[in-house]
């Protein structure tokens, strides 16, 4: 290692300003960094220096969304064969969430991986042009970035789609703004917000979350089989509002015991371990809450945000009970927490330190009214099942607002002690 | 007395003087209305879905800016100061109504298509500008001359604007399709964000980028 080490920064001179190869500088100083701890000194003021720089600090969001990444692997492959199971009896037994184990891992890594692989490669090209233009290396921010993407996807989504989505997101989202750590909204969601609105039908209905399901319908004639059903959660959720409220698959005449026919179908603690179907990554909360555990740990994500985006997701959901309208705000409040992305989206997404607020309680804030914001889209707008994606896109926008706030207050706290003093 | 005043001085100006090119070229690009002085926005993103749109309204603001501006500059020292945007308005109105019913006589469809967008050209910041900042202070040619500036500047970037929504947003041109079937057996899909207004800013952002880019003291110090 050492002999390596010293082999890249006999180098250096070479790609430095006036070197033989000044141009590729960019390249090198982002394979250097990458490998090993830059060595630029500290030339005044503090001396403390820590060898965790931009570069590592992001590995370890990319280490904290394994766990998200196993599991979303895995249940790609699962929901594929049980949509896949009303067809073609041989796969009945795979109902079960552990039968056929190998089967599934190699199906969801076939799906998963290209998404990654393309999401990674658009960015990372994108990023490339523009380090050549503006002459510095490679930003890190797309480490993150490049696994949020494929994890927020439907896992059916077109690889091209995935490829304009990433590359929209990183030059209108980012690098317009003068590139990593200046960028208002959170890329990843910029991504998604993109595919959301470009090209609905990829990425909502009730026929893109189980991998393969137009396959089936194909050779189901076009009619969903009985039994079997191909939304989300939410998406059930969000048919309680409409006339003909739908449960699993299965149309329930409204006057039906509706919430607890969806607490029966959607088991707590299943939808807790993520074994529900919906976008590759976001599924598990377990999963999620190891990831955010991670963060926590190494101090990379704010404990603040994670625990205040629970308690305004949970808040909102017990004074949608409160009130307790129609079914949909009947649902357990804690349900929100569990299905859909909003573990996922509170742990990886709404902390990212550039676009979240700065303040401690301007942190607090954001994250209670990101998580009441996300269960009232929910609730309250069924033609978003999903409230997240905006709801963060949102408090993104605001964060800016409310550290004003939040300095102000404290200026005005105080210059009235001064006052009375 | 005025009159008498231009006529001594006219001759001594060719038609096309470098000045009076100027005024044309200008807002074509360094001083365009919509992405430099960023006016009459607004139309630019409500009427950008498809070209057709876009072209008839570029027309209906160039018909409506040359003879405003020919008016104005014609009427600038008859107008008392005090009552001038009055004035402005009517003469703007009256050509806008003009330009409505010649549009729903002969292109009736695009008329409804356009809607309020062919009356709300009496609020196109554009047009208000071009009246108080150069015809009320301008001889009636440089004036006209301004005035196809100015609207030719607006045209091209509604017209680029439209191209990209309504070819990425619908696969057309000028509501023929022009993208190939075999195109969308392939996979491809219409970009629907493209039939959004924000698309349309997104894109008018991208112009301005392009254009800072290219000629760097566009862009303000800060």
């Amino acid at each position: 290692m050492k002999a390596l080490e010293k082999i890249i920064h006999n180098l250096d001179p070479k790609f430095e300003k006036g070197g033989k190869w000044e141009k590729m500088y960019p390249l090198y100083e982002t394979l250097s960094t990458f490998l090993f701890t830059p060595k630029h000194v500290t030339k005044k003021g503090a001396h403390i220096r820590d060898g965790v720089d931009l570069k590592r600090t992001m590995f370890m969001v990319v280490l904290a969304l394994i766990p998200c990444l196993l599991f979303g692997i895995y249940n790609t492959g699962h929901w594929h064969y049980e949509i896949q199971s009303y067809v073609n009896p041989e796969f009945e037994g795979y109902r079960d969430y552990l039968t056929g184990f190998g089967d599934k891992v190699i199906y969801g890594l076939m799906k998963v991986l290209p998404l990654v692989i393309v999401s990674y490669a658009a960015g990372l090209a994108v990023e490339f042009v523009f380090g050549f233009i503006k002459g510095h290396g490679l930003h890190e921010g797309f480490l993150v970035s490049g696994m949020l993407i494929p994890l927020t996807m439907p896992a059916d989504v077109p690889l091209w789609m995935v490829a304009i989505a990433t590359i929209f997101a990183v030059v209108i989202g980012k690098e317009v703004f003068g590139g990593t750590g200046m960028n208002i909204l959170n890329v990843a969601l910029t991504a998604r917000a993109f595919l959301y609105f470009a090209y609905p039908t990829a990425m909502s209905g009730d026929k893109v979350w189980k991998s393969g399901t137009d396959d089936m319908l194909v050779q189901a004639d076009n009619v969903m089989p009985d039994g079997a059903s191909g939304a989300t959660a939410l998406g059930d959720l969000a048919s309680f509002v409409g006339d003909s409220p739908v449960v699993a698959g299965k149309v329930m005449s409204s006057s039906d015991d509706l919430v607890a026919a969806f607490e029966s179908a959607y088991d707590p603690i299943h939808a807790f371990i993520g074994m529900i179907p919906g976008s590759v990554g976001e599924t598990s909360t377990l999963a999620a809450l190891l990831g955010g555990a991670i963060l926590i740990f190494t101090g990379v994500a704010s404990w603040r945000i994670i625990l205040s985006f629970f308690a305004g997701g949970m808040l909102f959901g017990l004074l949608m009970n409160g009130a307790g309208a129609n079914a949909y705000m009947d649902v357990p409040g804690y349900y929100h927490l569990i299905i859909g992305g909003f573990a996922f989206g509170a742990v990886f997404m709404a902390t990212d330190p550039v676009t979240a607020a700065q303040t401690s309680w301007g942190k607090i804030w954001y994250g209670l009214l990101g998580g009441a914001l996300t269960v009232l889209i929910r609730v309250l707008n069924p033609a978003y099942p999903e409230g997240i994606m905006l709801a963060i896109l949102f408090m993104n926008v605001m964060a800016p607002l409310i550290d004003h706030y939040v300095v102000q207050t404290n200026i005005k706290r105080r210059q009235k002690r001064f006052k009375t003093a | 007395m005025s009159e008498s005043l231009e006529k001594v001085k006219a001759p001594s100006e060719p038609l096309f003087s470098k000045k009076n090119k100027k005024l044309i070229t200008d807002p074509l690009s360094d001083n365009n209305p919509i992405t430099i002085q960023v006016l009459g926005i607004c139309s630019a993103l409500a009427i950008t879905v498809q070209v057709e749109q876009a072209f008839f309204m570029s027309a209906s603001v160039l018909f409506v800016l040359i003879f405003g501006n020919l008016s104005i500059s014609l009427l600038r020292n008859l107008i008392p100061s005090r009552v001038r945007i009055i004035v402005q308005l009517v003469v703007v109105a009256s050509l806008v109504i003009i330009v409505n019913e010649v549009l729903q006589a002969f292109v009736p469809d695009v008329s409804e298509k356009l809607s309020v967008f062919v009356g709300l050209i009496i609020t196109n910041c554009i047009i208000m500008g071009r009246f108080e900042a150069f015809a009320m202070g301008n001889k009636p040619w440089p004036s006209v001359l301004d005035a196809v500036g100015n609207a030719v500047g607006y045209a091209w970037i509604l017209l680029v604007v439209a191209i990209f929504r309504e070819v990425l947003g619908s696969g057309k041109f000028w509501g023929m399709e022009i993208l190939p079937q075999g195109f969308y057996e392939m996979g491809y899909m219409n970009n629907n964000l493209m039939i959004l207004p924000p698309m349309a800013l997104i894109v008018v952002g991208i112009i301005i980028w392009i254009q800072r880019s290219k000629n760097p003291s566009l862009v303000e110090e800060h």
